[in-house]
């Protein structure tokens, strides 16, 4: 059983203790425990069940590396699945919960699994569950998934705060172990700006903690001058809590930081690092053996379990084998030993060492076997017993130790993570059994240059006088090749040359294994995948690494293969026959470390997701009770309902309020784009498909925009304010977009042109006010004139309201008689409040955007979007009237002489009327002949002016159709009959806009 | 071939599972074929298995330069729908979806094709407006979506939030025999069969040259050698232009990173594939519990397969704002797939100014629900060397002649 | 994440400040020109796997269109200029010469 100490542990605070919760169960630990330190105090050995076979599965590592301790922890709001106990502090009246069992961790039924293990090997799935068709979709398919999965989604709404934090520097250094701290010191005074992210709490790495205690006031003086050093400079910035996830192109790294403990608020912060240099430091992550059994809770890795009993004063049993093939793992059984634990053996894969740490270990009494591994492991949900073998040999068990506990140690595996993100390449070191970075072959930054550099464990470098030896060196090169000029950074090297044996490779024990064990070794313990899944991968032709990846789902779990993934490349390449470089690695992607959805999200939602754009009428429209329309980034008012109104009652009243007394509207979205220069006039000759140059000062003409592949882009009334001054309206989603395809034609292709081009959009409003009365209203003001001899139909003219400058322009998209005037935005609003005062006599109206689209419905006015969908050309809009014959070039020009431009068959624009007149078509339905579809229906409504239906379509040769009638096809399958007509329905001699 | 069923799984379950076959040969190039398909993707894979399924043509190699199924075949997410607008679009992806839904059978290889519906949302009156236009072509051209109201949308993805609040859901096009199938398994499946036609599939074997006699094609130079061959096929997505440059010509095409991510596997939270168009954002789970999300591409050409994080970012941010429970899990993975755009973002199939030499490409960042469509038109073209109905709309000649098959224009536009 | 010099603000820009253009060069092609060569103007791309000239626009800056030199496998940039070159510079070309050997030069 694990168990606590009654003292030590470096992370605790005895004086407080905590009280959380594990599946329901009260149970106490210390601050600064993590739930797996707390668990284990508690004597928890059982934490989790697997993947794929529901098997009893314990804390394996003391790390983000960890496979099987996944935890649903929180409540509501911040209720977080798949949390590894290894990561998380425990806090006050903590819930902490067990994953993927029913119904209880002991008693899981879907253990089942385990015992039909045999019929579930890799990729039994592709083989089965193929006949009969449908039981796929409604049998296997749902057991299946409901099946998978892990913890359970959170259900609440996420209340937590995150915050994207961007920063600069000219260095980071990534891991702040003896070789990132040595980094930074070399790296000070320098003149550069260096930051240092830790993801742990404290500095340090394992130097300190791993060192014999006759080094370690000698140890613990260097790392308190280190950090002293560090803290006083004043161009080193440390974070700490601080993992780096991500690389990406031209230096710029993801980083998240996590502060969490009793007495902290928890900040969650996604930091943007953009960098020029990049000195990883990241360390090693310790390989387990595989061996038969190896996945019994009890079983853990030698490291964590020194880290349980050093930092946490945690036991992970009292009777402990160790099974190593390497003179460092004995660390752990000499630790436990001198806090009396009873370490009966330590099971040694080589056939010798003579190293210090063994001959210590031996010193105390422990039993070492040489040439020895487990063979089995006794135990239910535990660890009962090992049965030791010989590591040649299929695994015939020569005695059986009785035992709680087993530290596993392969060595270690280089960090390399990152430095693979972004294109680094490594290679295979044969001689200790692991990929590390190919110094030749760096992550390179924008100049293509090198711009990374691995130092430590993470370049295979471990010992701690190899490490102080070569990280200044090191760093004095890398700041000569960054030619800066500096003093050579010396350190004294206060370690003595360690002499621990280099451990030849092991990766699987025993080494002739038998096909029944091979079951039973586990590489992948998160997916439960077994050495026999990837032999069966390599028999069925899954050779590439990247297949027997996708075939077996190792490494895929949430630990992405930290723990596993040599392993697996190891068994893959003995199955094949092949060495271990020829095999390569799969792909190290991003992030490092599963970070939340919400800290990618970062504070950039609800009220900050895509900001609303408000006009300046927005408050009035707001309080007036608008719904609103979303157009582009703006909200609009799509309408005006009043109290107990229904909107149909609403839009016929306000259109109804336009066509016989007099509507205002907010239109200040409209693009308006202005464009100055001495060449304005011949640039916009080539934008726009009809002649502007030609437009005489005062006048507004309507204009179309076509792309170069001669589809409608955008249209609105071009405006010239003086000879060099033309004012571009647009769409109100087109705004950007055109002011960008001008800047981009000007700068790019016409740039002898003498433009200038301004985006005025949201610096002038606009505000439509439409109706036969509009001019009685506007003439309340005494300051105006409006009389149709002073501004006629297209013209415009600049004046005052009161003392408010307005631009009035006599142009309309109703097709009644309408004013639009611009405002400065800082005084629309109160204009908007002095015409509704003075159309109050003539029972003025605000109207929404969707009167307006119906009375240019009406009227026959396109939109651009809706009778046009980027396949449109002038000419099926029937505006052939709009494409100048003149003008020499414009953008679309050339397209219009295209085959399929000029096809004999092409839809074009026509209006509809129903013969029942009460029916109307629904929206995008399409016209049939002979049960094929010929068009579709672009705008529809019913006309409150007309009191009927009416509606704009493009139809495959619409103009030469006009008066025959086509039957439309309607989702509800009955067929509507129309008639096609002339597109507009409404004052078609245009009497009442130009009266 | 040793047939896949639960009957041979038990029976080798009892013998360590020692009788499997390698699912598909790996031999060594002949000196000559009939045809080359360039590019061991689904759609190539598909193609050479449609050339022996449909006009016994067998004598064929699949080259490819990396492993099969390498490049966007097992990139995507693995949406499989047709709710398309075009006819010559909804042609060919209903055909492929429906080829889809039988396919698991005609391989004898589960690639789990599974009909949970597909969900396109309308957040917009005019994303609204365009979509109804859609279903109605879709109704006509036999293809079975419909509309549905934003009560059944939360019906259908309890988890989604309905009410915005900044892009409220109006609506959204239902297509329930849409779904996603398990993106491997499709090219190792194809894989399986051909290579049990007796098609040769040649791993790690790139294409370096382009063997022409007078403009009509004799064969390819490869890291393996010459093969020669009396027609060839370029199956290469975002590497076609790099073998058209070989060939002699330049396409309408443009590579770019698309990029994709997986969750933490929790369980089961979402049923259907979302899409999500007016915030760019696509979501669905897959049957191991993961989200799998998909969103926009990069705005530069790339071959690195890897991306920028600007747009996970912002597809992360539309999603969480539509799935506000998800927020509290955790990314695991992202990936980036060279997905080759052309000027209309449809694809091409098409002979090409080579004679024998015939391309497939263009599928840009929807090509995973196209495959076995693609295979089948792709096939026709090489076999009659004229195109059928299917692939005659996505000829290259369409973009001199000004015929656009433009999908997203009708939807990129607003008033 | 690039990170790309702005040639009128004279300083690296983030990528989130940026759209890009696509390929550089290219000569437009007005109704005069023939269908084949306004097809190629308009849609035929080069696409290369390697050195690629492109236009970008420092779109949430100072707004304007300049061009760069890439490499679209490792992303490394060679450099920067006017939107009004006609052609890259040859001190660029110089520079993307001397660090890769295999680089053909400018082509149309």
């Amino acid at each position: 059983m694990s168990s606590r100490l009654p003292r030590g542990g470096s992370r605790v605070n005895r004086e407080k203790l905590v009280d959380f919760r594990f599946n329901g169960k009260n149970l106490k630990g210390f601050d600064g425990d993590t739930v797996a330190s707390a668990l284990l105090a508690n004597n928890e050995l059982l934490v989790a069940r697997s993947f794929k076979y529901h098997r009893p599965r314990g804390i394996f590592t003391a790390g983000e590396e960890e496979p099987n301790a996944l935890m649903g922890i929180g409540e509501g709001s911040f209720f977080e699945p798949n949390i590894r106990a290894t990561e998380v502090k425990i806090k006050q009246n903590m819930n902490v919960n067990s994953q993927n069992h029913w119904p209880s961790l002991r008693f899981d039924f879907l253990s089942i699994n385990n015992l039909l293990a045999r019929f579930f090997a890799a990729g039994f799935y592709y083989k089965t569950f193929i006949w009969p068709r449908a039981a796929w979709k409604y049998i296997f398919e749902p057991m299946i998934r409901r099946a998978s999965g892990l913890g359970k989604a959170p259900k609440e709404y996420d209340e937590e705060h995150y915050e994207h934090i961007y920063h600069n520097t000219d260095i980071l250094i990534i891991g702040g172990g003896l070789a990132g701290i040595t980094a930074a010191k070399a790296l000070r005074d320098r003149g550069l700006s260096v930051m240092l992210c830790e993801k742990d709490s404290v500095m340090g790495g394992r130097y300190l903690q791993d060192c014999k205690s006759e080094d370690r006031e000698r140890y613990k003086k260097l790392y308190e001058s280190s950090i002293e050093i560090l803290k006083k400079s004043k161009d080193i910035a440390v974070k700490l809590n601080t993992c780096v996830t991500g690389i990406f192109d031209h230096g710029f790294v993801l980083a998240y930081e996590e502060n969490q403990g009793l007495n902290v608020t928890t900040k969650k912060a996604l930091w943007k690092i953009r960098v020029k240099n990049i000195i990883l430091c990241t360390g090693a992550i310790e390989r387990p053996i595989v061996f038969p059994d190896n996945d019994l809770p009890g079983i853990m890795l030698a490291a964590s379990a020194r880290d349980y009993l050093q930092k946490y004063g945690v036991l992970l049993g009292d009777r402990l084998v160790l099974t190593t093939n390497n003179d460092y793992a004995y660390k752990t059984a000499i630790e436990l030993k001198q806090v009396g634990i009873d370490v009966p053996v330590v099971l040694d894969a080589r056939a010798s060492s003579d190293g210090p740490l063994v001959k210590e270990a031996g010193a105390l009494g422990i039993r070492i076997l040489f040439g020895k591994c487990i063979g089995k492991v006794e135990g239910k949900r535990k660890v009962d017993a090992v049965g030791i073998c010989s590591v040649n040999g299929e695994g015939t068990i020569e005695e059986l130790i009785s035992c709680n506990a087993v530290a596993v140690s392969g060595g270690w595996t280089p960090n390399v993570n990152l430095w693979s993100h972004c294109g680094g390449k490594l290679i295979w070191d044969g001689d200790l059994g692991f990929y590390r970075p190919d110094p030749d072959k760096t992550p390179v930054g924008k100049d293509g240059e090198t711009n990374m550099l691995a130092l430590g464990g993470c370049a295979g470098v471990f010992s701690n006088y190899d490490i102080q030896d070569q990280v200044p060196r090191k760093i004095n090169q890398f700041a000569s090749r960054l030619k800066i000029k500096s003093k050579r950074y010396i350190e004294p090297n206060i370690f003595s040359k360690e002499l621990e044996r280099n451990a030849p490779p092991v990766f699987v024990l025993p080494y002739g294994a038998s096909k029944d064990k091979q079951k039973r070794m586990y590489i992948d313990f998160q997916n439960d995948v077994k050495v026999s899944d990837l032999q069966l991968a390599a028999q069925e032709g899954f050779e590439n690494v990247e297949h027997a990846k996708r075939y077996t789902t190792l490494g895929m779990a949430t630990d992405q293969g930290k723990t596993s993934s040599i392993n697996g490349i190891y068994v893959l390449s003995q199955s094949l026959g092949k060495s271990v470089d020829t095999i390569g690695h799969t792909t190290f992607r991003p992030p490092y470390k599963p970070i939340p959805l919400g800290l990618i999200a970062g504070q950039y939602t609800k009220k900050l997701f895509k900001p609303i754009k408000k006009t300046p009428i927005d408050k009035w429209n707001s309080i007036n009770n608008a719904i609103w329309e979303p157009v582009a980034d703006w909200r609009r008012a799509y309408a005006y309902p009043k109290v107990n109104e229904n909107l149909e009652d609403t839009l016929h009243r306000e259109v109804l309020s336009v066509r016989k007394n007099v509507g205002l509207l907010d239109s200040s979205t409209l693009g308006k784009i202005m464009v100055k220069g001495p060449d304005a006039g011949q640039f916009l000759d080539l934008i726009y498909t009809n002649m502007m140059s030609s437009l005489k000062t005062g006048k507004c003409r309507y204009g179309l925009m076509c792309n170069e592949a001669g589809f409608v882009f955008d249209d609105g009334v071009v405006a010239r304010l003086n000879e060099q001054t033309f004012l571009c309206h647009t769409t109100s989603g087109g705004a950007d977009r055109v002011y960008a395809w001008f800047e981009e034609w000007l700068q790019t292709e016409w740039h002898h042109l003498k433009v200038f081009i301004i985006n005025l959009t949201e610096q002038y409003s606009q505000i439509a006010i439409a109706g036969p009365k509009a001019r009685e209203v506007l003439q309340t003001f005494k300051s105006i004139d409006l009389s149709p001899d002073k501004l006629p139909f297209m013209h415009f003219m600049e004046t005052y309201i009161d003392d408010i400058w307005v631009r009035v322009y006599r142009i309309s998209f109703s097709g009644e008689l309408s004013y639009e005037l611009a405002v400065n935005s800082n005084q629309a609003e109160e204009l908007w409040n002095k015409l509704l005062k003075a159309g109050k006599k003539y029972k003025i109206q605000p109207y929404g955007t969707e009167a307006l689209h119906i009375l240019r419905a009406e009227k026959g006015f396109i939109v651009v979007g809706d009778e046009t969908d980027g396949t449109v050309t002038p000419q099926d809009l029937g505006m052939e009237w709009i494409v100048s014959k003149k003008k020499n070039d414009f953008i679309g020009k050339k397209a219009f002489s295209l085959p399929h431009l000029n096809a004999r068959v092409r839809k074009q624009l026509v209006g509809i009327l129903t013969l029942d007149t009460d029916k109307v078509l629904p929206d995008g339905c399409h016209a049939l002949e002979d049960g094929k579809a010929i068009g579709h229906v672009t705008s529809t409504y019913f006309s409150p002016t007309l009191k009927r239906s009416i509606a704009l379509g493009l139809i495959e040769n619409g103009r030469s159709r006009i008066g025959s009638a086509l039957e439309f096809e309607s989702s509800s399958k009955e067929s509507i009959f129309a008639k096609l007509v002339d597109p507009s329905f409404y004052d078609m001699e245009g009497s009442k806009q130009n009266g | 071939m040793k047939k896949y069923s639960i009957s041979s799984i038990v029976t080798e379950a009892f013998r360590d599972n020692l009788g499997w076959e390698k699912a598909w040969a790996k031999p060594k190039p002949k000196k000559e074929y009939e045809v080359i398909i360039v590019g061991g993707g689904g759609h190539g894979l598909a193609t050479a298995y449609y050339l022996a399924k449909n006009y016994d043509v067998t004598d064929i190699a699949v080259i490819e330069k990396g492993w099969i199924g390498g490049g966007n075949t097992g990139r995507n997410t693995t949406i499989i729908r047709s709710n398309y607008l075009q006819e010559s679009s909804i042609g060919i992806y209903e055909k492929s979806r429906f080829l889809y839904e039988t396919l698991s059978q005609d391989l004898n290889y589960n690639i789990m094709f599974s009909p949970r519906g597909v969900l396109m949302l309308c957040q917009t009156e005019h994303e609204l407006r365009a979509m109804k236009r859609t279903s109605h072509a879709n109704r006509i051209n036999g293809v079975d979506t419909k509309m549905v109201t934003p009560d059944e949308v939360k019906e259908i993805v309890p988890i989604i939030n309905i009410d915005g609040p900044r892009f409220p859901v109006l609506g959204a096009l239902w297509q329930p025999r849409g779904g996603t199938a398990r993106h491997d398994a499709v090219a190792w499946g194809y894989a399986r069969k051909c290579s049990d036609y007796g098609i040769d599939i040649i791993e790690q074997c790139e294409v370096v040259g382009v063997k022409k006699k007078r403009e009509k094609i004799v064969g390819v130079e490869t890291s393996k050698g010459q093969i020669k061959a009396k027609k060839v096929c370029f199956v290469a997505a975002g590497h076609s232009s790099v073998l058209s440059e070989l060939a002699g010509f330049r396409l309408p095409i443009e590579s770019v990173a698309l990029q994709a991510l997986v969750s933490e596997p929790i369980k089961p939270i979402i049923d259907c594939v979302v899409m999500a168009n007016t915030v760019h954002g696509y979501l669905s789970q897959s049957d191991k519990g993961e989200l799998v999300i998909g969103g926009g591409a990069d705005g530069y050409n790339n071959y690195s397969q890897r991306g920028s994080f600007l747009h996970i970012e912002e597809t992360v941010r539309a999603l969480v704002e539509t799935f506000p429970v998800i927020s509290r899990l955790r990314q695991l993975r992202q990936w980036g797939g060279i997905v080759d755009m052309t000027g209309d973002r449809s694809p091409i199939i098409s002979k090409t100014p080579v004679e024998g030499l015939f391309i497939n490409c263009g599928w840009g960042t929807g090509g995973f629900k196209a495959i076995p469509g693609s295979g089948w038109a792709t096939a026709e073209l090489i076999y009659n060397e004229e195109p059928g109905n299917l692939a005659a709309p996505f000829s290259m000649d369409r973009f001199s002649e000004g015929r656009l098959i433009d999908e997203s224009a009708a939807a990129a536009v607003a008033h | 994440m690039l990170y790309l010099f702005c040639p009128i603000c004279r300083r690296d820009c983030d990528e989130t400040e940026l759209s890009c253009g696509g390929q550089a060069h290219l000569i437009r092609r007005d109704h005069t020109s023939s269908d084949k060569d306004f097809y190629r103007y308009l849609y035929e791309r080069k696409n290369d796997k390697g050195i690629i000239f492109e236009r970008w626009r420092h779109v949430y800056g100072c707004g304007k269109w300049f061009h760069t030199a890439r490499c679209t496998i490792t992303n490394q940039v060679f450099g920067s200029y006017s939107a009004k070159d006609a052609l890259p510079p040859k001190s660029l070309l110089a520079k993307i010469r001397s660090s890769r050997v295999d680089f053909k030069g400018w082509i149309k």
